[in-house]
């Protein structure tokens, strides 16, 4: 394999691992306050049919992307009603949002466009297009050369080429989720906010205690949780592809999931776990390079299937264990 | 003293929950500019007043008998098994797996068989993560899931690369052997004169699936084994200092939801396609959640939910024929049982719980 190939299967990861770094870090806000959440799933797939629609309505990617936030946290309004008003199951509701989402967005795309449960295709500016950053090769040059841009790219020195092809050209969304590890570490790591939150999944009693309110604080951190979702779904629908199509998420949300224990729930590990279930999600669509390069077969079921297996791997504590906040899943119930 | 008698909580809070996901299920068609009175018509007449009808509705609520019970059964133990899904299609497998290769002289036989290939398969797909859950504490909710895509991803790699017959092009087996046709209600209920449940898929299963829920409430409360599986539900510290073991509980309930998510499959792939497909459990396993939630964990409201549900499955799919309404309004409907019976259940019991505390006092 020559290295232009590795920049275009590393370029893919890193747009196919976008979704899942938000998600991801979305569940993470979710879970470090006490609130387990199985429903990022629907909670993207909402924000990709919504975002799409009104983006396409609009003309313009980024009203979409609202729209698609506005979707996302009102599912997330919900999970925390049931979650924390009530003090319901919180698995259940995350289940019951998932299917929410699978049926309403195909009820509403039918309803709203007839064709089949999609968005009609986007185009122009209501979608997301990838960012030319400075000095590095596009389109542009590449029609002032009067050459294929492929050509261009490929006839560079290889410092040009890993600028061009890996870094660059990728829509807004990718750099915004990326900065948003380091916010996430910061936020989680080094403000009050950030202790406050972790504590309410450690402890909530405690947290009570110091006369810091429990409820809102999960609030906030489901709230966050469905910005973030928000923004997941939006990339899909109108950055990743153009438009939505039924069911378009294909198990991200548990992918993203599975990178949240992987990552035990720290930010900067998401990052690489999510990078890392990118890459299988990009080598998945070219099994060829594995067979070239190892030459071996690999079956393309099982690449789909190895975030899940080491998910479970890594739950199952053989290698490194992964330990949930402690107050997951657990109402808080302040007096009895 | 309970703060409710127990008839509301056993009927009222579900009836309750139930009219609120209907009064929502209304608003969504009203939403979308449709009627929903015209729509329950058109459900109620395409489900229930046709034995055809029937047909197709106790054929789909065959299937979420046995995922419903499932459920149940970890329910119990206060295990959240989401992987019936997985062991069906495990199961699945199972079933084509004995029709394929065990010559049976007749379908009696081979609906035993298959019965336990299913079940064995299902339950050996649950035994890792009840293992992992109770030896290694890893949450049983992840490891389902995981375990769902796992199975999936198994299922297409066997029928794509290993059971696909020589030249065919769709994923799927080869068709079953004759002799293993599972006689349909139309072949056991019609005569000459009268063709009853022309065409509809329901089958012998269904007779299995109410032995299965027989067989579940014997289980649960007429044998040791039930009571240590609730009472570990109850409390795990208690039933530990009762000298009840946590690791055989949690993976003796797995054993048992597994099988009988897997016996899903007897219906679907025995009885209905006669060949192993891709998806052929179309999301029953999930239904089971709802299912078991609506039938308060009992086989006889597990069996009322089933059919409900059924008629919910086969009313959708009239909707989806006749009018502009997708049949994913069933998803919906699914997801707001599961809503108010599940998760804001909380919701709907307190205030009710104020009430009857309220009532007693007056009359004290």
């Amino acid at each position: 394999m020559d290295f232009l190939t590795l920049l275009q299967v590393l370029d893919t990861s890193v747009r196919l691992a976008t979704p899942l770094l938000l998600a991801c870090l979305a569940g993470l806000y979710s879970e470090r306050s006490g609130v387990v959440d199985i429903g990022l799933e629907g909670k993207m797939l909402a924000a990709a049919f919504f975002s799409a629609a009104v983006a396409f309505y609009s003309g313009s990617a980024w009203v979409g992307l609202l729209a698609g936030v506005g979707a996302s946290v009102a599912l997330a309004v919900i999970h925390g009603l049931a979650s924390v008003t009530f003090r319901g199951n919180q698995l259940i509701s995350g289940v019951a949002i998932n299917f929410l989402a699978a049926g309403m967005t195909v009820l509403v795309a039918q309803s709203w466009f007839r064709q089949g449960g999609r968005t009609p295709p986007l185009e122009g500016d209501a979608r997301f297009n990838p960012i030319e950053l400075p000095f590095a090769i596009g389109p542009k040059d590449a029609e002032a050369a009067g050459k294929p841009l492929s050509q261009m790219i490929s006839e560079a020195g290889p410092l040009q080429q890993f600028y061009s092809e890996l870094i660059s050209g990728h829509s807004s969304l990718v750099y915004l989720a990326l900065l948003t590890v380091p916010l996430t570490w910061w936020l989680l790591f080094r403000t009050r906010f950030g202790l406050r939150l972790r504590a309410v999944g450690e402890n909530p009693a405690a947290v009570d205690t110091a006369g810091v309110s429990v409820v809102w604080l999960r609030y906030a951190a489901v709230l966050i949780c469905g910005v973030l979702c928000g923004v997941a779904g939006a990339y899909l629908s109108s950055a990743l592809q153009a438009g939505f199509v039924k069911d378009m998420t294909a198990g991200r949300g548990f992918i993203a999931l599975a990178a949240l224990i992987f990552a035990k729930w720290r930010p900067v590990y998401a990052l690489w776990a999510c990078l890392l279930f990118g890459l299988f999600q990009a080598l998945e669509l070219r099994p060829d390079i594995i067979e070239n390069v190892s030459g071996i077969k690999v079956q393309v079921q099982l690449l789909g299937a190895l975030p899940y297996i080491l998910t479970v791997v890594i739950l199952a504590g053989f290698v490194g264990k992964a330990i949930p906040p402690k107050a997951s899943a657990e109402p808080y119930i302040k007096e009895r | 003293m309970d703060k409710m008698p127990k008839w509301a909580d056993i009927v009222l809070i579900p009836l309750i929950s139930l009219l609120l996901a209907a009064f929502f299920s209304a608003l969504v068609i009203l939403a979308i500019g449709e009627n929903p009175i015209e729509a329950l018509k058109l459900m109620v007449d395409g489900a229930l007043m046709r034995s055809s009808g029937w047909g197709y509705t106790l054929y789909y609520a065959t299937n979420f008998i046995f995922t419903g019970l499932a459920v149940s059964v970890a329910f119990h133990a206060r295990l959240f098994n989401i992987g019936g899904e997985g062991q069906a299609m495990l199961g699945g497998l199972g079933v084509a797996l004995c029709c394929l290769y065990v010559p049976w002289p007749h379908w009696s036989l081979a609906i035993l068989g298959a019965s336990v290939g299913a079940a064995l398969f299902g339950a050996l797909w649950a035994l890792i993560p009840a293992y992992l859950q109770a030896k290694r504490g890893s949450h049983i909710v992840i490891t389902t899931i995981m375990f769902n895509f796992i199975a999936a991803a198994i299922l297409n790699y066997v029928l794509v690369e290993l059971l696909r017959p020589v030249g065919a092009m769709d994923p799927a087996s080869a068709k079953f052997p004759d002799a293993t046709h599972l006689p349909s209600f139309q072949d056991m209920f019609s005569t000459e004169s009268n063709k009853m449940f022309r065409g509809a898929p329901a089958n012998v299963t269904f007779f299995l699936a109410l032995a299965a829920s027989v067989f579940v409430w014997l289980l649960m409360w007429r044998t040791k084994l039930g009571y240590q599986i609730r009472a570990f539900g109850h409390s795990e510290s208690g039933a530990l200092y009762a000298g009840i073991n946590p690791v055989r509980i949690t993976v003796i309930a797995m054993l048992i939801s597994g099988a009988l998510a897997g016996m899903m499959s007897v219906n679907t792939t025995m009885g209905e396609s006669e060949r192993l497909i891709l998806n052929s459990t179309e999301g029953a396993g999930f239904i089971g959640i709802a299912v078991a939630l609506m039938g308060r964990n009992h086989p006889f409201g597990v069996l009322l939910a089933a059919i409900l549900f059924g008629f919910l499955y086969q009313g959708g799919a009239e909707l989806a024929l006749w009018t502009s309404i997708p049949r994913e309004l069933i998803v919906v409907i699914q997801a707001l049982v599961i809503l108010f019976t599940g998760a804001l259940d909380n919701m709907v019991r307190e205030p009710l719980e104020k009430l009857f505390i309220a009532m007693r006092r007056r009359n004290a």
